[in-house]
């Protein structure tokens, strides 16, 4: 067992860094570019020189490589090229909070939801229920988190104001001043979330109850409710800690288009600011730093998964 | 075609067809389907007026009969950007869904048969591509490389293929160990005549409804990236950057939003359900998964 944990980590640090390879590589591919795209149309090739001998992009890309992820392992990710002289690294530190609030939310509302509407749809199958909440989640999943998100505004923002429709307060406001801000985000990520995470528990259950030995207890004459709890559910919802790990990283790209929507400072925000700016470290950074929290999730509910069953636990050595 | 082969072509047609008929979510998806893809293609013909001519006296009207789905901020036809407003999305998410289909679903049946080393790089590899979170990955792309439709393209190839290559690996693993696999590679086969000619064609199933979805996801996709202005330039018409312009005054000219998006749902809930009726068509198994 300890030998199977150390390898699922050894590889998620492989992973790990072949992404660092990966976002660096996408970003450098044109080298050059920042300086040019800095001092745009003051750029004459002295200046050009000078800029790029600076910032050390006149190092082969390989050392450049070596540098940057040496200063990410130590959580030095640079400087912004948009925001002179400050450090990428306490700037994302600013807007986390914020992000973090809003991911923690929508996951403690998101996940009961949908694993209630899952296992009800579930259960009730093809019945109007089941049939209701499907073609609902279907609607939703097939609507982009932007539309979700106005529908809100326009619902509770504008047409019944009880809730602020955009963010003015800043990423450093106390949470008292930015709560009412996060619950319309929150929404949003928890319907898009929801949609997807119920469709897997549906199947997942169906599945289950379709198996040989629940038409077995069925038949032993076991009280239904029993079926359900000790046979069925243990089963279905073992397959979908791994779904809803994933609806969690899929969190981690929503809120980039929700902060947008709601203009709230988290790291979604930034994001897009940084894209808009062109400036790299800062878009590096924050690349990497959601694939870690997916690589990290992911591990866990690895890690959950074999830890709840038996069977996958002797089945890999 | 001789009369036999046309013959047996439209029998077999028809046989598809009444399969379809009678599934009644298949059915919907199929017809919404073609109704876009028809306006798609049509739409430079059809379109009432042009996309992009500016009316100020018509900022913000409501529908009329000639303008039935109303006008924007520019007083631009609705109607006409609607119909012309998905050609990006569609071009983008047919192609960009077909290459990331064959691709990934090439590579992943290639590796799921060689196994050992190369499948264990490869493998690790499109791990790495799926562990950036999905849009995150477009945007480092589009950092890179700018926001041409064809680094949009590239960028939902490489963001959707690796997903595929795992779906086609986990189907070709059911085939690998058969009789008939084993047969080939005694014959002494070439890897790549096992992959095209015994191992495909059991899998090109799955590969359908794998296109079906990631067709749809790269639609939603296109349209996110244009919401935060890195998709399609202004004043191209496309619905995702419609929604976007006229979400400000949602609340005064609610047809500016609710036309395109109306337009995109019924596109994605229509792929949506041609994916869920393939697999039920097919028999395939598509219980838990994401991206």
């Amino acid at each position: 067992m300890l030998r199977l944990v150390i390898q699922r980590c050894l590889l998620a640090l492989a992973t790990l860094l072949l992404v660092s390879l990966i976002i660096f590589g996408a970003t450098e591919v044109l080298p050059g570019d920042v300086a040019s795209a800095i001092l745009g149309r003051e750029a004459t090739p002295t200046r050009l020189a000078a800029l790029r001998a600076e910032l050390g992009l006149d190092q082969p890309a390989p050392v450049r490589y070596f540098e940057w992820l040496g200063g990410a392992v130590r959580g030095d990710f640079g400087r912004s090229l948009a925001r002179p002289d400050a450090p990428v690294g306490p700037l994302i530190a600013e807007r986390m909070r914020v992000t973090a609030w809003l991911a923690v939310i929508a996951t403690l509302v998101g996940v009961p939801v949908a694993l209630g509407l899952g296992i009800g749809a579930g259960l009730f199958r093809d019945r109007p229920v089941d049939l209701t909440i499907s073609i609902i989640a279907l609607v939703a999943q097939s609507l982009p988190e932007f539309v979700i998100g106005a529908l809100l505004i326009l619902a509770f923002g504008i047409t019944w104001p009880i809730l602020p429709a955009v963010t003015v307060v800043g990423a450093d406001a106390p949470l008292a001043a930015l709560a009412p801000n996060l619950i319309l985000p929150a929404a949003t990520l928890v319907i898009v979330m929801t949609a997807y995470m119920l469709r897997m528990v549906r199947t997942s259950l169906i599945d289950v109850l379709d198996s040989e030995y629940i038409h077995m207890a069925t038949l032993k004459g076991l009280p239904h409710a029993r079926i359900i709890a000790a046979h069925a559910l243990p089963n279905a919802l073992l397959p979908t800690i791994n779904a809803i790990a994933l609806t969690v990283a899929w969190l981690i790209g929503g809120v980039v288009v929700v902060e947008t929507v709601f203009n709230l400072p988290g790291v979604g925000r930034l994001m897009v600011s940084a894209v808009e700016d062109r400036d790299l470290p800062l878009v590096q950074a924050l690349g990497l730093l959601g694939a870690v929290l997916y690589i990290g999730i992911n591990l866990l509910a690895d890690l959950a998964t074999l830890w709840l069953s038996p069977r996958l636990r002797a089945m890999q050595r | 075609m001789s009369a036999d082969a046309q013959r047996r072509l439209r029998a077999a047609s028809w046989r598809l067809w009444q399969r379809i008929r009678r599934s009644p979510g298949m059915l919907l998806g199929t017809l919404l389907l073609a109704l876009h893809l028809v306006t798609a293609l049509a739409a430079p013909l059809i379109a009432p007026h042009s996309p992009t001519a500016i009316a100020p006296e018509r900022a913000l009207a409501g529908p009329t009969p000639a303008h039935p789905f109303g006008n924007d901020r520019f007083g631009r036809d609705l109607l006409s950007r609607v119909m012309l407003g998905g050609r990006i999305a569609i071009a983008i998410g047919v192609t960009g869904g077909a290459i990331a289909v064959l691709l990934g679903g090439f590579v992943g049946v290639l590796v799921g048969y060689l196994g050992g080393l190369t499948d264990e790089l490869v493998m690790r590899m499109v791990d790495a591509l799926i562990a950036i979170p999905g849009l995150l990955l477009l945007l480092v792309i589009v950092t890179g490389l700018g926001n041409g439709y064809g680094v949009i393209l590239l960028a939902m190839i490489l963001s959707y293929a690796p997903g595929v290559a795992r779906v086609a690996r986990a189907a070709a693993h059911e085939y690998v160990p058969r009789e008939f696999i084993t047969a080939a590679r005694a014959r002494g086969e070439h890897p790549l005549a096992v992959v095209g000619h015994e191992l495909w064609p059991n899998v090109v199933g799955v590969l359908f409804v794998e296109f079906a979805m990631r067709a749809s996801w790269i639609v939603l996709a296109v349209s996110g990236l244009s919401f935060l202005g890195f998709g399609v330039n202004p004043p191209t018409p496309d619905w995702g950057l419609m929604i976007a312009e006229n979400r400000s005054m949602l609340a005064l000219a609610p047809w500016g939003v609710a036309f395109p998006l109306i337009a995109m749902a019924t596109l994605v809930v229509a792929l949506n359900l041609v994916a869920d009726g393939l697999a039920q068509l097919l028999g395939v198994d598509r219980a838990t998964e994401a991206r």
